[in-house]
């Protein structure tokens, strides 16, 4: 019997069971999964948890009902991975492996920014990555009286980029629903050139900032949070001032890649773009977050990520060269607030574009054009997400390369 | 596609002033970006842009932390070098893309 070892049992790794374990042999595979954590989280919902919008119970169950049958779950912590021994070491067991696939994510490290974990920690300034930071900031919203709202990057890359914007327009949608939009300043600060940063979506989007109110700030790398006077400031002493600060702290990969040697300096390993190979070792493959390819981490990636490296890993495990196939691809809704949303549809090479999608002719989803069908197709996602996604059941007409079909390259970026 | 004429070449670069393939960039191309933005090129200069070349040969992401652990300049460093926005500029002058997230 050989043992193929999945490390992580979020979104990528509970796709990767599900795929592999109908297409290996149960007497010639082993499959196991390891996760130190019970509950699986619907991460899409943080973003609106803390405006009422979902309750806690929809964006949580229990992650062992996703894996499949024949499946060995392990629910321990991971230790240490030794890839020259093909060794994983758990809290009180040892592992070994002939093929290994890591998903261990990314997560926020705010103990990596001077005074983001002080006295206002939790009281005024919280993250919504996190399900405890998303509930934290419910609770706070529920009954916060208005202010200076700042919502912040601390740098790139971070897990599902676009989130912190949607968390702007979602608080302006929010805040106008309680009759207190009068009462709140909302300021974006990032540390790009802008909230808009690929030339079409900047020539198409920036009516948005405008018409919500929205007040950016950009080119702000941070250096510390000032507690005392509430304010963040950046390396060369820009000082921006809040009552509530929603902060995206530096993201990270998990701490056993660093302990095992695997990661860059963000703990993300290096990976080969199109096969999902990591550089270093030839039968260790790398999915999701974890990944330091250059592609946006989010589900959506994972899911098309999936498709690819199951193909991947069967051809490996026969000896066959890899397909240098995965893209980049990425297929995002936007929440734009008053119950509409973007979609977006890219690549690694391609920005997004305008067009119909997934029918070229009749969509029903419009590209990069805010509509309120889009809006019900981010809600519509999070059944998509427990029932399909986790399940590695592929969504219809939606393939894992990304299409030009029904795409319009019709936006000229603006000349400055 | 817009093409720029810097240092005597023509150069294809995007809308805001990137080039658009860094193997037309040289250190003659470098010192006029530089100076457009107002930025006078020190040997520390062309070390940080040899270092952000590297990397994006490599396909590695940059930020402005990695630069800052590259044990060529530290954060403070790499604002005193390249002020307003270090990232950017630096990037500009390397010849290299302009950082971006995915919208």
């Amino acid at each position: 019997m050989k043992n193929l070892l999945i490390l992580g049992a979020g979104t990528a790794g509970t796709m990767m069971a599900n795929h592999l374990r109908p297409k290996l042999y149960s007497n010639q595979w082993n499959i196991t999964i390891v996760d130190q954590y019970k509950t699986h989280y619907y991460q899409p919902g943080f973003l609106f948890l803390p405006f009422d919008t979902y309750t806690e119970d929809q964006v949580k169950k229990e992650g062992k009902k996703f894996i499949p049958k024949f499946v060995n779950y392990i629910q321990k912590k991971i230790e240490k991975i030794l890839p020259e021994e093909n060794k994983v070491i758990l809290e009180d067991e040892t592992l070994e492996y002939d093929v290994l696939i890591i998903a261990t994510g990314s997560k926020i490290a705010p103990e990596e920014t001077e005074g983001l974990i002080g006295p206002l920690w939790k009281k005024d300034i919280f993250d919504f990555y996190t399900y405890e930071g998303s509930l934290a900031l419910r609770n706070k919203l529920r009954d916060w009286k208005g202010g200076k709202l700042v919502i912040h990057i601390t740098e790139m890359p971070i897990k599902c980029p676009v989130a912190p914007l949607e968390f702007a327009f979602l608080a302006d949608s929010y805040f106008r629903k309680k009759g207190m939009r009068d009462k709140v300043e909302i300021t974006y600060v990032t540390p790009l050139t802008g909230a808009f940063t690929k030339p079409t979506c900047s020539t198409a989007l920036a009516y948005l900032l405008k018409e919500k109110g929205i007040h950016m700030e950009s080119d702000f790398a941070i250096e510390h949070v000032d507690n005392e006077t509430k304010e963040i400031v950046d390396f060369e002493d820009r000082r921006i001032s809040f009552d509530l600060l929603v902060t995206i702290p530096t993201n990270m990969g998990d701490e056993v890649i660093a302990k095992s040697g695997l990661g860059d300096d963000l703990n993300f390993i290096p990976t080969d773009h199109n096969t999902l190979q990591s550089k270093a070792h030839e039968n260790i493959f790398v999915i999701g977050d974890a990944t330091n390819v250059p592609a946006s981490k989010a589900g959506s990636v994972a899911h098309f990520q999936a498709e690819t490296l199951t193909d991947n890993i069967l051809l490996y495990m026969d000896g066959f060269p890899l397909k240098k196939e995965f893209d980049g691809h990425a297929n995002c809704f936007i929440e734009t607030g008053n119950n509409k949303a973007l979609l977006i549809d890219f690549n690694y090479v391609t920005e997004p574009v305008h067009g119909n999608f997934p029918f070229a002719k009749f969509g029903p989803l419009k590209l990069l054009k805010e509509s309120t069908f889009n809006h019900w197709g981010k809600l519509a996602f999070k059944w998509i997400y427990w029932n399909m996604l986790l399940k590695g059941i592929s969504i219809p007409f939606v393939s894992r390369n990304m299409s030009f079909k029904g795409k319009v390259f019709d936006i000229k970026p603006d000349s400055k | 596609m817009p093409v720029k004429t810097i240092a005597g070449i023509e150069i294809n670069v995007t809308e805001d002033g990137y080039l658009e393939d860094m193997s037309q960039w040289n250190e003659e191309i470098a010192k006029e970006i530089a100076s457009e933005i107002g930025i006078e090129l020190t040997p520390k200069h062309f070390e940080v842009i040899n270092y952000l070349r590297e990397k994006t040969a490599a396909k590695e992401a940059l930020t402005i932390r990695s630069v800052g652990k590259s044990g060529i300049v530290d954060v403070k460093g790499l604002y005193a070098l390249f002020p307003k926005g270090p990232l950017k500029f630096s990037s500009k002058i390397a010849g290299i893309p302009k950082p971006t997230s995915c919208i």
